[in-house]
């Protein structure tokens, strides 16, 4: 067997902006690529986690239109109301999981190994944010195929539709990097795990996810007005069923909470690889 | 492997591979590393070696950019560490102390990803970590999740991946630690054939004193976080005596036993303990 000798480093590697910002997107597509190929191996993990928004439209939803309970905007069914809520909802239950999958990478030591190639720590996270959002997608169109056999009408644009579960994939990279970001904070697998249910069910309930906020008491309004999980929630309700929402404040909320949340969960990642 | 032209720098022989200077890492309730010296020459098998708790593994931390040093520096082929990470990971090759090969990827994907991560060009990739794989006896397993790979299995799949770059350094934290006899002798087969294979410096850490005195070049005795001796196996062994063993070595120079001496008795027991019920994890 012949072999390579070892060879110098290229000089520029860590000088020159244009290829440090090449070497990113070079790092970040490679990254990508793994959690894609993670995903295929573990394919029934995606079917079994449509079932629980299954539950939620078929069993709830249905229920609750039934009842009259909750008034729309424009009176629209709440099945429709409800059904881009729950998109947001599932993808946020499985983005939450990306903290106590990023402390069982560093328990397993393949963090610790990652961090020691010339590979720059967002790059790390926006993987997982990225593979946090494909999973979002197959969730979104679950959701979608199970809303229209219910009758549900959603928009026919393509582009709408695109557009939609480019938000959803976005918001679900949102919380998943949150979550990376709690991990980084409180380091331990069990307290993440603790933390993540208690903070998971108020996001939920505080978003305008299941009613419209306007019938919230006043504290909640509030609470509502700073979540993000809102801004996803109308984005997704706009495009897909056309309810009024301000399409440019929801973009621009989620895209900066998701690059504040990257830069906040990279700069913590040393510390956790480091217990 | 193909043989790459470029090899390193006849200049560069003088520089050590790992220079560190008055290197120290303060943890919150424990100094864990304590003023090490320590100069590592290019193409030595270097051991560092003592027992769990005495600051090996964070002194291999600093050692690549993991850790910011605490006080002091560390030069890896005359690069400074904490001004230019980048480059002197791309230097390194690292097997970490727990088994770490991702369960979830194949044993192909788990190399590839290194070699994607080091830049081997796109032409040469795939033909690489098939010889890579092929090198370290995987190619039958190579298809295959490591998650249902052996202990022994697993290190090798991370040797290949740490080699798959062609790294100048290698650093190996406690590569036979949770392995069987059997598996062990086989990854030290391994590492000496690569060795001899690979114009290559190695940095190992090792709490078996029958492993340094076999492999290493040199060793350092570490205790407390200090570094009590450095010498090659042979030359300490010698000083104490004609039949002197490195336990006896290490006894003259610490005045503590190997086998049962975590060097901070309550934190590292703790911490190791935790450590094998990974690593248990992982092989069960
Ligand atoms: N993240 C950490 N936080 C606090 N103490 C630590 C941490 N890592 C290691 N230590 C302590 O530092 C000492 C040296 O640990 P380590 O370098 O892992 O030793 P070795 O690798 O030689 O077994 C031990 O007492 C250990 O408990
Ligand atoms: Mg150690």
């Amino acid at each position: 067997m012949t072999h390579a000798a070892p060879v110098a480093p290229p000089a520029d590697l860590a000088d020159n902006p244009v290829a440090a910002s090449l070497r990113l997107l070079n790092r970040i597509g490679t990254l990508c690529w793994v959690e894609m190929r993670k995903i295929r191996h573990d394919r029934t993990e995606l079917y079994t986690r449509a079932i629980q928004p299954a539950l939620w439209l078929l069993i709830y939803g249905e229920v609750f239109t039934r009842v009259h309970a909750i008034p729309t905007p424009k009176g629209i069914p709440y099945l429709a109301y409800l059904a881009p809520g729950i998109m947001a909802q599932s993808a946020l239950f499985i983005a939450i999981f990306y903290g106590i999958q990023i402390i069982w990478e560093r328990d397993a030591g393949v963090l610790t190994k990652l961090m020691v190639t010339p590979t720059p720590r967002s790059a790390l996270i926006t993987g997982k944010a990225f593979a946090s959002g494909v999973r979002s997608l197959v969730q979104g169109v679950v959701v979608l195929i199970i809303a229209a056999l219910l009758g549900v009408s959603f928009t026919l644009n393509p582009l709408k539709i695109i557009f939609a579960l480019v938000i959803l994939a976005v918001g679900s990279a949102f919380f998943s990097c949150l979550s990376m970001s709690l991990a980084g904070v409180v380091v331990a697998r069990d307290r993440l795990m603790g933390i993540g249910q208690a903070i998971t069910m108020p996001l939920f309930f505080s978003s305008s996810a299941l009613y419209p906020a306007k019938i919230m008491p006043g504290w909640l309004q509030v609470i509502s007005r700073i979540n993000p999980l809102s801004y996803e929630v109308e984005a997704l309700r706009g495009l897909l069923i056309g309810t009024p929402t301000t399409m440019w404040l929801d973009v621009l909320v989620l895209v900066g909470a998701t690059i504040a949340s990257i830069t906040c969960a990279a700069l913590l990642l040393p510390r956790l690889a480091n217990r | 492997m193909t043989v790459d032209a470029a090899s390193v720098a006849p200049a560069e022989t003088a520089v050590s591979a790992v220079e560190c200077v008055d290197l120290s890492y303060q943890f919150p309730a424990h100094l864990a590393v304590d003023h090490v010296n320590l100069s590592i020459a290019p193409g030595e098998m270097y051991g560092l070696l003592g027992p769990n708790g005495a600051g090996k593994t964070t002194t291999i931390r600093m050692i690549t950019t993991l850790l910011p040093p605490g006080t002091g520096s560390v030069r890896v082929f005359g690069i400074d560490a904490t001004a230019r990470p980048m480059l002197v990971r791309r230097a390194i090759g690292y097997v970490p102390q727990a088994l770490s090969a991702d369960a979830n990827l194949t044993g192909v994907e788990n190399v590839e990803l290194f070699a994607r991560l080091f830049d081997v060009p796109r032409r040469v990739r795939r033909q690489r970590v098939d010889e890579a794989l092929s090198a370290m006896g995987l190619t039958e397993a190579a298809g295959r999740l490591a998650g249902t790979y052996s202990g022994g299995m697993i290190r090798r799949l991370e040797l290949a991946q740490s080699l798959i770059s062609a790294p100048r350094l290698l650093v190996l934290d406690e590569p036979t630690v949770g392995l069987d006899p059997i598996a062990r002798s086989v990854v030290w087969e391994y590492i000496a054939r690569l060795r001899s294979q690979f114009a290559m410096t190695v940095l190992m850490t090792t709490h078996y004193m029958d492993e340094a005195d076999a492999y290493c070049d040199r060793i350092s005795l570490m205790h407390r976080g200090t570094i009590r001796v450095t010498g090659s196996p042979a030359a300490l062994r010698a000083g104490l005596g004609a039949d002197a063993t490195l336990d006896d070595v290490f006894r003259h120079y610490t005045g503590d036993t190997l086998k049962d001496s975590p060097s901070s008795p309550e934190e590292g027991d703790m911490r190791d303990a935790r450590r094998a019920r990974r690593t248990a994890r992982r092989l069960g």
